[in-house]
């Protein structure tokens, strides 16, 4: 079994390039390299046909205008120029101060961090333990000089989907700037910006069946939303963003949306089945804890969390299938996810969280192999456990002493 | 991370994994460390009449390299007398099984499961020579 490629259940960390992408993408890397900024002579026209056919594909998906589409270069980008550039353009007619969530992705936390460090106040609200944002405790966070707020649709993590309509109607009547960053939701939930509140909207390629490396920002027109550019140079992107645009990425993102665009119904009710069927397995081993709502959710995502057992010894135990642990083992310590730990969840069930996340090309057999790898491994290691078997004796681990070390 | 092949062969054939009765005067009961910090090592030793460990079990939650330490350590102590077994020094395991420096604690961690099983079993010993 282990001289065999792991099955891969990490689609939220990234999904394999959907063949009808990649020939799509190929002639213009080839034959049709032109610059698209190049107006004088057919390379480039032809070049510019294609980036603006896939501008094109990326606006339907998501219901947008076309010339409300920025490329970038992935969802890190998106998120740090929708962040930095609107709260920069704002702040001196509104304020500086911005509202975000902890358990929202490393780009936007960081990006907001460093608005901080440049002498803006920022509020991390504390999601419910399912995930969610409380509407409430979003409007206790406004204050009069609050000029931007950030908020993810899917979570990367535990997939939960948070109510960006209602958040975005609180942010409309405070006169906020409202980001949201949907790198992990095209293709998965309906978005519909001519009638979702959203002012800013970041995406990427990747997680979609497109290729890494491009993404896109959607910047507002009606009511228009300003940006400052972070990246200068020749003026691309009517400003927001210059750089000779990838021809060949761009065209892989607009097919990738556009297939997304078309098969995304009958593609999650395919794998909302798979879902139940990891869960209904999963769920049958004991002290098992899904970590995030299950109903305000894509059916992508299952994160869980196994009592007793250790994270690393997790990770060994099930090498053959490709899953993201809620441990990131670095070479010194085991730091247990911040989002999971943002839910309240222990350090030791933090630890022992697994995320498996679905896609395209996952089979039935891929589900019942992992349920089967699970159901063995979690039983020897806990077979291993002082914990497990102190537990089974009835004792109650949380009034132990233990000795640190 | 990458596993010696002795961290990996005692972490998929662990060695005398189990529980002997902590109850038994001639059981010793050593149980270190703490789930949050990730490793809990629960070793065990019987010593027969003459003083020398005629078996020994282990039960850990940790990592490989800590299931590993409490295996080879389980090894090891049969047929060593208790003073012999107190000699086990941590840096021995961690070069029987090639441990990276992240995680010469997991030797540590079986060092003074050892030493605790060791005192366990000794208090009992004073102590039933004092009922005696």
């Amino acid at each position: 079994m282990s001289d065999r490629a792991p099955i891969y259940l990490d689609y939220s960390a990234t999904t394999p390039v959907d063949p009808r992408v990649a020939e799509k993408m190929i002639p213009f890397i080839t034959e049709h390299f032109g610059n698209p900024a190049s107006r004088s002579h057919p390379y480039g026209w032809t070049a510019e046909k294609a980036v603006e056919n896939a501008r094109e594909e990326v606006a339907k998906l998501v219901n947008a205008d076309p010339r409300e589409i920025v490329w970038t270069s992935g969802a890190t980008e998106s998120n740090n120029l929708a962040i930095k550039g609107a709260a920069n353009f704002y702040a001196a007619s509104k304020g500086k101060h911005i509202i975000t969530v902890a358990t929202e992705h490393k780009a936007v936390i960081d990006a907001v961090r460093e608005l901080e460090r440049q002498g803006f106040e920022a509020t991390y609200l504390v999601p419910e333990p399912n995930g969610l944002v409380d509407l409430d405790k979003f409007k206790a966070a406004i204050r009069p000089e609050t000029v931007l707020a950030s908020v993810m649709l899917v979570n990367n993590e535990i997939g939960v989907i948070q109510d960006i309509t209602a958040i975005g109607n609180v942010c409309r009547a405070n006169n906020i700037i409202f980001h949201v960053d949907a790198a992990q939701a095209t293709g998965k939930v309906v978005i519909d910006l001519e009638t979702l509140p959203v002012d800013l909207m970041s995406f990427c390629a990747h997680k979609t069946y497109g290729p890494k490396g491009i993404g896109a920002l959607y910047v507002r027109r009606k009511p228009r939303i300003r940006i400052e550019a972070q990246m200068h140079g020749g003026g691309h992107e009517r400003g927001m963003r210059s750089g000779t645009l990838a021809t060949h990425q761009i065209v892989g993102m607009g097919e990738a949306f556009r297939i997304a665009r078309e098969e995304m119904a009958a593609e999650n009710e395919r794998i909302r089945m798979l879902r139940d069927r990891l869960l209904n397995g999963l769920m049958d081993i004991e002290e098992t804890y899904i970590n995030g709502d299950l109903d305000h959710r894509v059916p992508h995502n299952l994160n869980i969390s196994f009592n007793f057992v250790e994270g690393e010894s997790l990770i060994m135990a099930v090498k053959d299938i490709a899953v993201s642990s809620g441990s990131a083992c670095t070479s010194a310590s085991l730091e247990p996810s911040y989002v999971l730990r943002a839910l309240g969840r222990s350090d030791e069930l933090a630890h022992s969280s697994i995320r498996f996340s679905i896609g395209r090309f996952t089979t039935q057999a891929d589900v019942d192999y992992t349920i089967e790898l699970l159901k063995n491994k979690i039983g020897k290691l806990r077979e291993l456990s002082p914990l497990w078997e102190m537990f089974k004796d009835g004792v109650d681990l949380s009034k132990v002493q233990w000795a640190a070390h | 991370m990458a596993y010696s092949d002795k961290v990996l062969d005692h972490y998929e054939n662990p060695r005398n994994v189990g529980s002997l009765d902590k109850d038994a005067a001639n059981v010793g009961t050593g149980m270190v460390g703490a789930p949050a910090c990730g490793d809990v090592m629960k070793l065990q030793i019987q010593v027969n009449d003459a003083g020398i460990i005629e078996d020994a079990k282990f039960k850990t939650y940790g990592c490989g390299s800590a299931i590993a330490s409490s295996s080879l350590v389980t090894e090891w102590l049969k047929g060593k007398t208790l003073d012999q077994a107190a000699e086990i020094k941590n840096s021995a395991i961690a070069e029987e099984l090639a441990l990276p420096p992240v995680k010469i604690h997991c030797s540590v961690l079986a060092e003074d499961a050892i030493k605790a099983a060791v005192a366990d079993l000794k208090s009992k010993q004073v102590g039933s020579k004092e009922a005696a």
